[in-house]
């Protein structure tokens, strides 16, 4: 079997195991318990599926793989463990409906799982690996890689936010009108710090489809398909796409780094473009305009230099001052006086980067790269100097790296 | 499942107790909790000041006086209600009467078999 067809069957034992989790944890509350029994029947699927071919019925091949684990362990088990049978009741359940006609498609709750992974009374710099795990089976060792863990350490924080939503009665719901668009918001945050993980390679992962990113986007996909009125989810769908469109344009054939500004448009891929501004204008119909919108916006005004060679940056100042107005977070502020750089000349965007707070930028390195960028600009070479090694000093990309380096030999050499 | 609401509040708070305006936010709350029938349990302190600590030291007791000094917040007194899960729960700690300068803790009774 190919490798593509490996990756199919990756994918939908990854997305059945998911749909189990959800609806095994939706009516157990219990994330660990629901995990223990489906771990083994997904290794198993992950084994066999791309030899031997995906079954008819995914999800119940894993629950017919996951009961003779259930089987077995029920055996070493106290019989008064309350969570365990729980869980076993859910499995029941499971399998009922598995075997009713009338209820041919099995019910995907994976929603309420992710509403449960992102819930505020959960440690935010969480929110991503649970979700991760939780719902896609991505198994520890690989998180901690992604997430600049040890493995143990990664391993422990997670089995504590899974006891947490377990003890502290974290609803398995889609929240409320009310409380639905503050509680998507995390969600969404979510999935975008999943690309973004993949996108600065730190998963380790140049292929896109068995990376991070590839996850994040397949997740939002997901969302876009249960919540088909919510234009927020459009516009992290649009936001990602407009980003993987400009994947292998982003290094060139020596693997070096190449600046957006530099990239040659013809290695975008159009038909992710494409998709990207149709979700945008879906989105813009909805009229309430939010985040994840608005920079798929500033990416579509990227992308359009394609048709026009030219970049709009009058357009791209206005859609950061929205941005930093609806969300102003550092990132937002350094793209914003960037922006300003083009418009107004390096001297105003200085003014502007000096205006953030101190304690912030001290470690942000994107904060120091467009500070040398335009100190180098106002001809004031050791500044930019100066700011280029915090920038290297800061980089965790190897790429990147190499490419500050050569601004910064060209500095050096152009001052002396 | 029940949630205790636990209440800290700060010194100027325990003072304004005698306030019409504060303490009548509180008997409202608490009427609100019993109207929804969702109070289990749950009491107001008197002020930190009175209390009196007892600590164990090896085989005797020592006795002292109250409040522990740390912490500009001092525990007020507590809720226990019943609700379904987590955000029920938030839901009804969000309405807590404290002031800026006092805090709601949201903690699930533990369960005895």
């Amino acid at each position: 079997m190919t490798s593509d067809a490996g990756r199919a069957a990756e994918k939908v034992a990854r997305q059945s195991y998911g749909k189990l989790i959800a609806f095994l944890a939706a009516r157990s509350r219990d994330v660990p318990a629901a995990e223990d029994a489906l771990s083994e029947a997904l290794a198993a699927a992950l084994r066999t599926w791309p030899e031997r071919g995906i079954p008819d019925n995914p999800e119940a091949w894993l629950l017919t793989a996951a009961r003779r684990n259930l089987i077995q362990a029920a055996r070493h088990r106290n019989v008064r463990d309350n969570a365990r049978s729980m869980v076993t009741l859910a499995f029941e359940e499971a399998e009922e409906r598995m075997n009713d006609v009338e209820n041919a498609v099995f019910p995907d709750e994976r929603l309420k799982l992710l509403f449960a992974c992102t819930h505020p009374a959960i440690d935010r710099s969480m929110h991503t690996p649970l979700m991760l795990q939780t719902v896609l089976g991505v198994d520890a060792k690989t998180m901690a890689r992604a997430f600049v863990a040890s493995p143990d350490a990664m391993s422990q924080r997670l089995v504590r936010a899974k006891v947490k939503i377990r003890d502290a009665g974290i609803p398995f719901a889609i929240p409320e009108q009310h409380m639905l668009t503050e509680r998507l918001a995390g969600v969404l945050s979510a999935i975008y710090a999943a690309y973004g993980l993949g996108w600065d390679g730190l998963d380790g992962e140049e292929d896109s489809r068995t990376g991070l990113t590839g996850e994040a986007i397949w997740l939002s996909r997901t969302l876009t398909t249960i919540l088909p009125e919510e234009p927020e989810v459009m516009g992290l769908l649009s936001l990602m796409l407009y980003c993987e469109a400009r994947r292998h344009a982003r290094r060139d054939i020596d693997g070096l780094y190449v600046p957006l500004e530099d990239q040659d448009t013809g290695l975008w891929n159009e038909i992710m473009m494409a998709e990207a501004d149709a979700l945008l204008r879906k989105a813009g119909t909805f009229d309430c305009f939010g985040p994840f919108q608005c920079q798929a916006a500033i990416q579509s005004v990227h992308v359009s230099r394609r048709r026009t060679a030219a970049t709009d940056w009058e357009a791209l100042v206005t859609l950061y001052r929205a941005l930093i107005s609806m969300k102003p977070t550092l990132g937002a502020k350094v793209s914003h006086a960037a922006v300003i750089g083009r418009v107004e000349g390096a001297a105003s965007a200085l003014t502007l980067l000096d205006g953030l707070e101190q304690r912030a930028i001290a470690s942000y390195q994107p904060y120091w790269a467009v500070r040398a960028h335009l100190l180098s600009e106002l001809g004031e070479s050791d500044a930019a100097a100066e700011a280029y090694r915090i920038a290297i000093g800061l980089s965790d990309n190897p790429t990147i790296c190499t490419f500050l380096t050569g601004r910064l030999k060209a500095v050096i050499s152009r001052s002396a | 499942m029940q949630y205790a609401l636990i209440i800290r509040e700060s010194a100027e708070d325990f003072v304004r107790r005698g306030d019409p305006a504060y303490r009548d936010g509180w008997t409202a709350y608490t009427k609100a909790l019993v109207q929804a029938g969702i109070l289990t349990a749950g009491a107001g302190l008197t002020p930190p000041e009175t209390g009196t600590i007892v600590r164990r030291k090896g085989e005797d007791h020592d006795v002292q006086d109250g409040p522990y000094p740390e912490g500009k917040e001092q525990l007020g007194g507590f809720y226990v209600i019943e609700v379904p899960d987590l955000d029920a729960a938030l839901e009804w700690a969000t309405r807590v009467p404290v002031s800026e300068r006092g805090s709601v803790e949201i903690r699930p009774r533990l369960q005895t078999a």
